[in-house]
C-alpha cells in the first residue's frame, strides 16, 4: 500500500509535467490541426533559458537558497523563460506555419519536423551537446507522511501546473478570446466571416501553449537537474501520446492523458517489468489508435463525404 | 478522415525518429598521402553528448602522452600524428568514426573507446579491416573477445565485478544488496551478472533487482520498489551522469544505503551532479590521483600544469594506452598491421601510470590492481587497494 502511494504521488509529479506539455499539442491541434512537433522542443528551450537566467541571477543576487529572495528569483526565472518561449512560439508561428496556412495539412507537417531539428541541433550548436545542470534555484526538502516520501519539489511542481492548468481553462471557457478561440477551432472559414481576427487568435494560441512548455521546462530542470539540447524529444513524444489518449483537440482530456501516462510510467517502472517503462507510452498510442482513436474524450466526428 | 490522419502522423514519427542524427565530426581532416613521415594513429571517443567527460579525458591525455613522445624524439625518429573523430557517445556513431578513420585516413592503429558498447562497435570495424585497437578503458570482456587485433589497457568487469562484489560482502560485511542496472548499456548489464554471481557465491542475497535505460531522468519508482525490499547497499553499475542522480533521488526517498559501483562512475562531473548525496558511496577505479608513487605524481603535475585540472582514471589510461601503443609501434618490425599486433601482444611489465601492464593471452592487460575509492564530505577518498594475486606493483619497466 505504501509502495503504491508513493509511485503514484511519483507519477502525478511526472504526468503533471507531460499534461503542461501535452495542452501545448492539443491547443494548437485543436485549432490548426496541425501537430507542432517542435514543441518538445520548445520545452528544451525554456529549460535553456531557466539554466542561462538561473545561474546568472544566482551570480548576481545574495544566492540564499530558501529566503524570500529565492522565490522571487525562481518566478522571475519562470517568466523570462515563458518570455522567451512565447516570442519563439509566436515567431515560429509567424515564419514558419502561417505562409503554409493554405497549403496541404502534410506541407505543416513536415515543416514542423523541420523546426524541431532546427532547435535540437542548434541547440547542440549554441548551447554544446553535453549535458548541464541545471541550478537550484529554490532549497529542496525532504517531506515524510504516513510512510511515503516527497519533496517540496514535488508539490511545487503540481501546485504550478495546476495553478497554470486552472488559468488556461479560466482563458478558453471564460474570456471573450477564449469564444473565439474555441470558434476558429469549430469552423476556421466561419469564425473568419464571423469578424474573428483568425490570425491574431492562432498567433496567441502558439504563445499561450508555448509558454506553458516553458513552464514544463523550468519544473523539469527543477526536478530532474540533467539538461541537454535532445531532452525535448522523449517528453515531448509523451506529451503527443498524453494528448492522443485524453483525445486531441480536447484541453481537459491532455491533462487526464498527461497525468495517465505519468502514473502508468511509474507503476511500471516500480514493478519487474522496469525494463519497458520507456516503451509503454508508445504501447499506449498503438492501443488508443487501435481501439479508440478519438481518445478518451475526443468527439467521434462523422466524415462528410 | 482524422483516424487515417493519425495513423499516418504515427509513421511519420517512426521515420523521423529512425532517421535523425546528423554527423557533427570534429578534428579529423588529414590524408596519408600528404602527411609524409608521420606515422598516423586514430583516435574515437565521445567527446560529446551523455559520457563527454570520458573522451575528453582521454583525448586530453593521449595529446599529452603524444606531445611528450615526439619532443623525446617521436618514434624511432618518425612523428607520430593523432587523427580524432567525435562519436557522440553513440555506439552507431562510433563504427562511423572508426570506419572513417581506417578507410580515409588509413591510420596504422585506433585508440578508443572508454564506454563498452562503442569500444564493440568499433572493434567490429577494426578487426573487419585487420587494424589493431587498444581501448584504454572499456571493461567489457566481449570487447576483447571481438578479435586478435583487439586489445586494452586496464581490467575487465569479471575482475572488477568479482573485486566490487568480495569487497562488499567481505570487508564490509553486507548480506542484503540490490542492484539497478542500465539495460540499454553492454557495461552495465555485464558488470551487474558478475557482481549478482560472486556476491551470492560468498553468502549475500541480492534481495531487490531494477533497470533503467540511459538517458532516463526518473529513477523514484525504481528506488522506491528497491526501498521496499530493503538492502543493505544498492549496486548501480553505471555511467556517472546516471549514478549522481540515482543517488540524489535515493535521498529523497529517504534511503540512505550507499550506493556501490564501477569505473564507469569516474568523472570530474560525478560530485558536481550528485554533491553530498553520494557521501559514503564507493566504487572501483584503476588509479587514484594522490597517489605518492612518482609516476602518479608526475601524470598528475604534467597534465595539471596543461589542462588546468586533476586527471581522472580515464585520462591516466589514454595516456597509458598511447604510451604502450608508441612503445609497440617501437619494437614492431614492419609498419603493417600484423607485425603491430604482434608488438602490442609482446607488451610485458610495461610501467603505467595504472600500473604495470603486461597483455596476457586474451590481449586484456592482467595483473592490474584495483583502487576502492570512497565519497567523503563531497571529496574522492582512497578506501582500499587490492593488489593482483603474486604480482609485484613495483617491477621495473621496459621502454
Amino acid at each position: 500500500m505504501q509502495l503504491f502511494l508513493q509511485n503514484l504521488l511519483n507519477g502525478i509529479a511526472v504526468g503533471a509535467i507531460y499534461a503542461l506539455i501535452a495542452l501545448g499539442y492539443t491547443m494548437v491541434y485543436g485549432i490548426l490541426k496541425l501537430i507542432n512537433f517542435a514543441h518538445g522542443d520548445v520545452f528544451m528551450l525554456g529549460a535553456f533559458t531557466g539554466y542561462y537566467a538561473g545561474r546568472w541571477a544566482g551570480a548576481h543576487t545574495s544566492g540564499q537558497a530558501g529566503t524570500l529572495m529565492s522565490w522571487v528569483v525562481a518566478g522571475g526565472v519562470m517568466l523570462l523563460a515563458m518570455i522567451v518561449c512565447g516570442t519563439f512560439g509566436y515567431l515560429n508561428e509567424r515564419i514558419a506555419y502561417r505562409p503554409l496556412r493554405n497549403a496541404p495539412r502534410i506541407a505543416s507537417l513536415i515543416t514542423a519536423i523541420g523546426v524541431s531539428f532546427f532547435l535540437e541541433y542548434g541547440g547542440q550548436f549554441v548551447f554544446g551537446p553535453d549535458p548541464k545542470f541545471f541550478p537550484t534555484l529554490v532549497e529542496k526538502h525532504v517531506i515524510q507522511f504516513g510512510g511515503i516520501t516527497t519533496t517540496n519539489y514535488q508539490l511545487i511542481v503540481l501546485a504550478v501546473a495546476i495553478v497554470f492548468m486552472a488559468i488556461l481553462q479560466y482563458i478558453v471557457y471564460g474570456t471573450k478570446f477564449g469564444r473565439a478561440m474555441r470558434a476558429v477551432s469549430f469552423n476556421y472559414e466561419t469564425a473568419s466571416l464571423m469578424g474573428i481576427p483568425t490570425d491574431r487568435i492562432i498567433s496567441t494560441t502558439f504563445i499561450i501553449g508555448s509558454s506553458l512548455a516553458a513552464v514544463a521546462g523550468i519544473l523539469y530542470g527543477l526536478s530532474y537537474p540533467k539538461i541537454d539540447p535532445l531532452m525535448g524529444i522523449l517528453p515531448g513524444l509523451k506529451a503527443f501520446v498524453a494528448a492522443v489518449l485524453g483525445g486531441i483537440g480536447n484541453v481537459p482530456g491532455a491533462v487526464v492523458g498527461g497525468l495517465a501516462i505519468g502514473i502508468i510510467e511509474s507503476f511500471v517502472g516500480g514493478s519487474r517489468f522496469s525494463n519497458f517503462t520507456p516503451a509503454i507510452a508508445f504501447v499506449i498510442l498503438i492501443g488508443i489508435l487501435l481501439f479508440r482513436p478519438s481518445g478518451l474524450f475526443g468527439k467521434y466526428e462523422a466524415e462528410k463525404v | 478522415m482524422r483516424r487515417n490522419f493519425l495513423k499516418f502522423l504515427t509513421i511519420i514519427l517512426a521515420v523521423a525518429l529512425a532517421g535523425c542524427p546528423p554527423k557533427n565530426e570534429t578534428g579529423g581532416g588529414g590524408n596519408a598521402a600528404t602527411n609524409g613521415g608521420d606515422l598516423l594513429i586514430g583516435e574515437y571517443g565521445s567527446l560529446t553528448g551523455a559520457q563527454a567527460t570520458f573522451g575528453q579525458s582521454t583525448h586530453n591525455a593521449i595529446m599529452m602522452a603524444m606531445d611528450e613522445i615526439n619532443a623525446a624524439g617521436g618514434v624511432n625518429g618518425r612523428k607520430i600524428k593523432v587523427l580524432t573523430e567525435d562519436d557522440q557517445s553513440k555506439s552507431e556513431e562510433a563504427s562511423t568514426a572508426v570506419t572513417k578513420l581506417i578507410s580515409q585516413n588509413s591510420v596504422l592503429a585506433v585508440l578508443g573507446e572508454v564506454a563498452s558498447s562503442n569500444s564493440i562497435a568499433g572493434a567490429d570495424v577494426c578487426q573487419a579491416n585487420k587494424v589493431p585497437m587498444i581501448t584504454p578503458s572499456s571493461t567489457n570482456p566481449q570487447v576483447t573477445k571481438k578479435g586478435d587485433y583487439i586489445f586494452r589497457v586496464c581490467f575487465t568487469d569479471d575482475y572488477q565485478g568479482e573485486n566490487i562484489a568480495r569487497y562488499a560482502a567481505t570487508q564490509l560485511h553486507i548480506k542484503r544488496a540490490a542492484i539497478l542496472t542500465d539495460v540499454k548499456n553492454d557495461y552495465s548489464t555485464g558488470l551487474t551478472s558478475t557482481i549478482e554471481r560472486v556476491f551470492t557465491s560468498l553468502g549475500g542475497q541480492i534481495v531487490g533487482k531494477s533497470s533503467y535505460s540511459n538517458g532516463d531522468n526518473d529513477f523514484h519508482s525504481q528506488l522506491a520498489s528497491i526501498r521496499a525490499t530493503n538492502p543493505e547497499v544498492i549496486f548501480v553499475p553505471g555511467y556517472y551522469t546516471d549514478v549522481g542522480q540515482i543517488a540524489i533521488q535515493a535521498r529523497e526517498l529517504g534511503m540512505k544505503q550507499p550506493l556501490l559501483g564501477g569505473d564507469g562512475w569516474e568523472s570530474p562531473k560525478l560530485i558536481e551532479i550528485g554533491g553530498r548525496a553520494l557521501d559514503g558511496s564507493m566504487y572501483t577505479n584503476h588509479y587514484f590521483y594522490a597517489d605518492e608513487t612518482p609516476v602518479v605524481r608526475n601524470f598528475v603535475q604534467r597534465y595539471k600544469d596543461r589542462y588546468g585540472a586533476i586527471p581522472d582514471g580515464m585520462a591516466a589510461l589514454g595516456y597509458d594506452a598511447a604510451r604502450v601503443l608508441a612503445d609497440a609501434l617501437k619494437r614492431a618490425k614492419k609498419l603493417d598491421g600484423a607485425s603491430i599486433r604482434d608488438a602490442i601482444a609482446a607488451t610485458r611489465n610495461f610501467d603505467g601510470v595504472t600500473g604495470t601492464i603486461t597483455i596476457g593471452p586474451d590481449r586484456n592487460a592482467v595483473g592490474k590492481k584495483i583502487i576502492i575509492e570512497e565519497v567523503k564530505n563531497g571529496q574522492l577518498t582512497l578506501r582500499a587497494t587490492i593488489q593482483p594475486n603474486g604480482a609485484t606493483p613495483t617491477a621495473t619497466a621496459a621502454q
